[in-house]
């Protein structure tokens, strides 16, 4: 199928282009930018008046909570969701059940996600076995499977002498490790973070402590062993500060944030929202400035949903009990907008958060639109405010804090590989 | 987004009471002296009288709690209500129904209020949100967030014998980090207009940042102590003992417990009150506990006449 | 409509009921809150030795389920036995009769009397359970929509006050 996207207004932040261009595509590719090619035949012409046009979004975190959690969301639910949010290649954590732990597992994920021919799916293989942190996963075996990099995720790191080693053995084979940071032991049966709020509503607590410890540790043994480290979902102010520090020295890590932990803090809480019972926990309003302007800085390299799906009977509890989580991958683009708007940034710089900066990170061909590669595209709309509703969200999940709130970018089209996968 | 605090309708008017937290002076004020009614019903022969006649008030309990539910029985027996207790703890949720479930299965009996015990903060709040609007709702403790009607029985024995909330100084001693009783005394005193309330307690007893809900912090009873006229004392939960929050209860006793030296510290009129059940040796001495300066039985008295109120209060609000 | 002069129903009051003081030793119980007022008056005019009792019946009301918990009651108050006396409730206007009713239901939780009079200052009729006062002001003929309520100024000079029922007291 050919496909000529006009009139639109192309940004790509990799190639650094913020201007009206045309877009032609032909056998899955970008073929040319700007001026057609000789003797193109356009089998279907997208009119992007008014609309943006950039590379399909790429997003650290998204659950599709397949296998073991089907009563969840499924395949083909967040797979749905994650293109109507313009997302076309997102990382998928190894906390299913069983984890992400055999080749098996991630060779049938990989083949059920292919034959839905929607997103790239890049499973993130477990770091150790069943996520107990106790014995080394088959690493090489599990990346010929697909897994590209490598993790221990929800904070369960394992003891500091298994985790050097795991990333020691991830480090022969040039494998990047992704760990949230979060000491276990200074977490206990903590909901919320350690602040007036979690003081007023009783509830048990995580300090920005159980963070900071993690990371010292973290950075310490990346010295160590000199692995590639993503750190995952940052919270507060002072691991931030950690992290500036160590990326001065040179150490060869990057980090990312959630829509949620920029936009929310502790006071968003109310009266017991389990919508907001996320991890890590919403930390102060400092701590969320700090986040928006590590962005910035560059502190943070991007901007991920940590998309959860949870059922309603998990979160209708008691806050404590509610399980963990958020529903997010159709709003990473909005609630990327809103930061991008209220900071007064050029798109250029907002958009690199969410496609650029990820892939790169991911390590794949990705987040940019340069002739010769995949045509994964989104088109959007920035003008278009929509409303959070559970009928608006396309994923089985619909917890969300952010229900009811009016946002910024409607997405129209969706490309990956060429072909028009969402469109409305 | 914040909301209307859900204990209140649209117009004000007390529709649930989960928390003493954010409700105004007038209200609270309305429950003690509504109380202090039922005082004199309690002392009479005949303790009962039909204002909830054919109500139907239900005991959710899913934490148990004897004392507790008792009291709240025995304040809706005298208001003629039907009561029903239900110790979900160990019937329908390990039958893998979820809480809401159990609350909308009585609901849909007909009750008119809950009376909701629970381990986890927030709980009743949850309840509050899901039932049918006609039904109301009494937090009896959730997690270490609230337990209103405890602090306005307190609230009832402070105006008892100290008569003016305005000229006190009050101090809470003990688990405040884990003390619902706590957090909703500290409420209740500082809306009712107590210029000074102190909290004393080890720095691993203490919630961060608690100083922001209006008290000052002391760490020593020598120092807290001092010209302090109402003494509350917090009941130390026994796996919290020994272990990662304290070394021993006898060295807990010898720096915190309430001794009659430790009281001698505060004014010489200074009351002393405790929620039960008492930890004799532990948080208080019983010295102390039995002394002429103790409150202890009259604030189990007055929390029969404090329960009336709230209930009847309540049912009348109707929506 | 002119109103009669509340001092003036008093004094007819006293007279009515001081023949029947020295045989009965009545006990005077007022209700909340002008029935008090009244009850205090005729206590120091009848030269009453027992103490006085004050009930405040909102716990005994039939409109419970209608109006609610009335916002500000205050304690009822008995002090002398109620076993065996004789009982004379004093309420400023006799209407409906429930409030009797809810004063004598309470007043039993406190124990069996021998015997209970009713007086009151104005009897406007409109009856809706079978009671009567044994001692009355006197009787007046209101229209339904107005309410009539006593009222005692800063120097405990009693008055009646006729307003409309959609206007609060």
């Amino acid at each position: 199928m050919k496909i000529h996207i006009k009139n639109g207004r192309l940004i790509d932040p990799k190639n650094g282009i913020d201007a009206v261009r045309d877009v032609f595509i032909a056998k899955g590719k970008i073929i040319a930018i700007g001026m057609p090619p000789d003797e193109f035949q356009a089998s279907r012409i997208i009119d992007a008046q008014s609309f943006i046009v950039c590379p399909g979004l790429v997003d650290l975190s998204v659950r599709l909570r397949e296998p073991g959690l089907e009563y969840k969301a499924t395949l083909e639910s967040e797979m749905g969701a994650a293109v109507a949010g313009g997302v076309t290649s997102f990382a998928c954590p190894p906390d299913t059940d069983p984890p992400l732990d055999e080749p098996g597992l991630v060779e049938m994920l990989k083949h059920r996600a292919k034959n839905l021919n929607q997103a790239h799916v890049y499973p993130i293989g477990a770091l150790t076995q069943g996520l107990r942190g106790e014995r080394l996963t088959e690493m090489a075996e599990l990346n010929d499977a697909g897994c590209i990099v490598f993790g221990q995720p929800d904070g369960l790191l394992p003891n500091l002498r298994v985790l050097m080693q795991a990333m020691r053995y991830a480090s022969t084979f040039d494998f990047s490790v992704w760990l949230r940071p979060q000491e276990i032991s200074l977490t206990n049966d903590g909901v919320a973070h350690d602040g007036e709020v979690a003081t007023r509503l009783g509830l048990p607590t995580v300090p920005v402590c159980a963070e900071t410890v993690a990371l010292s540790n973290i950075i310490l043994l990346t010295k160590e062993t000199g692995v590639r480290v993503h750190l995952c979902r940052i919270s507060s102010a002072e691991g931030l500060a950690m992290i500036r520090a160590a990326k001065q020295q040179g150490l060869p890590m990057t980090c990312d944030v959630t829509i949620n932990h920029i936009h929310l803090s502790d006071m968003d809480i109310g009266f017991f929202d389990s919508n907001c019972h996320l991890m890590p926990p919403l930390r102060s309003s400092g701590d969320r400035d700090a986040l928006r302007n590590g962005l910035l800085d560059g502190t943070i390299d991007a901007i991920c949903s940590d998309h959860a799906p949870v059922d309603e009977d998990a979160k209708l509890l008691p806050f404590g009990l509610s399980e963990i989580g958020a529903t997010g991958v159709e709003l990473l683009l909005p609630l990327t907008l809103k930061w991008g708007m209220e900071m007064r940034l050029p798109m250029l710089k907002v958009l690199a958060k969410i496609t650029s900066d990820p892939a790169e990170i991911l390590g794949i061909d990705a987040g940019h639109l340069s002739v010769g590669s995949a045509a994964d595209i989104c088109i959007f709309d920035p003008e278009h405010y929509w409303k959070v509703t559970s009928s608006a969200i396309l994923s089985q999940g619909k917890n969300t804090p952010f229900l009811g709130m009016e946002l910024p970018g409607g997405i129209k089209y969706t490309l990956v590989n060429g072909h028009i996968v969402y469109e409305r | 987004m914040i909301n209307r605090n859900p204990q209140l309708d649209a117009h004000g008017v007390l529709q649930h009471l989960l928390t003493t937290e954010g409700l105004p002076a007038s209200i609270l004020l309305q429950i003690l002296d509504t109380a202090e009614s039922f005082v004199g019903v309690t002392e009479r022969d005949v303790k009962k009288i039909p204002l909830l006649r054919g109500k139907s008030i239900f005991n959710l309990f899913f934490e148990p709690s004897t004392r507790t539910r008792t009291t709240f029985e025995i304040a809706a027996k005298r208001l003629s209500a039907d009561v029903f207790n239900l110790n979900i703890a160990v019937s329908a949720q390990s039958k893998g129904e979820t809480l809401l479930d159990t609350v909308n299965n009585l609901s849909a009996m007909n009750a008119d209020m809950f009376v909701v015990r629970h381990a986890q903060s927030g709980a009743a709040h949850l309840i509050a949100k899901h039932v049918r609007s006609e039904i109301h709702v009494i937090n009896a403790g959730d997690g270490s967030h609230a337990h209103p009607t405890q602090a306005l029985l307190d609230m009832f024995t402070i105006r008892r014998y100290k008569h003016d909330f305005h000229n006190l100084r009050v101090a809470i001693i003990g688990d405040i980090l884990h003390s619902r009783v706590a957090r909703s005394q500290i409420h209740a005193l500082t809306t009712l207009g107590v210029p000074e309330v102190r909290v004393i307690a080890p720095k691993t007893l203490l919630p961060k940042m608690v100083e922001r809900l209006g008290v000052q912090v002391y760490h020593d009873m020598a120092k807290g102590l001092k010209d302090i006229d109402v003494l509350m004392m917090l009941r130390l939960q026994n796996e919290r003992m020994q272990g990662a929050n304290l070394p021993s209860p006898e060295e807990y006793f010898k720096y915190y417990g309430l001794t009659p030296e430790k009281l001698s510290l505060a004014r010489r009129d200074a009351i002393v009150m405790h929620p039960g059940p008492m930890n004799r040796g532990v948080e208080i001495d019983s010295a102390v506990a039995d002394g002429k300066q103790s409150v202890i039985l009259p604030q189990v008295t007055f929390g029969i006449a404090v329960r009336m109120a709230v209930m009847s209060i309540l049912a009348g609000n109707q929506v | 409509m002119q109103l009669p002069d509340a001092e003036l129903l008093l004094k007819n009051l006293v007279k009515e009921i001081q023949p029947d003081v020295a045989s009965k030793h009545f006990a005077l119980i007022g209700i909340h809150t002008g029935g008090v007022w009244l009850a205090e008056r005729l206590h120091q005019e009848l030269a009453i030795t027992l103490p006085l009792g004050a009930l405040d019946v909102s716990f005994y009301r039939d409109d419970f389920d209608k109006i609610g918990l009335h916002s500000q009651v205050k304690p009822s108050e008995i002090p002398f036995e109620v076993e065996g006396a004789h009982i004379l409730l004093v309420d400023d206007v006799l209407y409906t009769g429930r409030t009797i009713r809810a004063a004598i239901n309470e007043l039993f939780d406190y124990g069996r009397p021998a015997s209970v009079s009713l007086a009151t200052l104005v009897d406007r009729g409109g009856r809706e359970l079978p009671i009567a006062a044994q001692y009355i002001g006197e009787t007046l003929k209101l229209p339904t929509d107005k309410m009539l309520e006593l009222r005692c100024d800063d120097h405990g000079k009693l008055s009646l006050n006729l307003y409309h029922k959609s206007l609060s007291e």
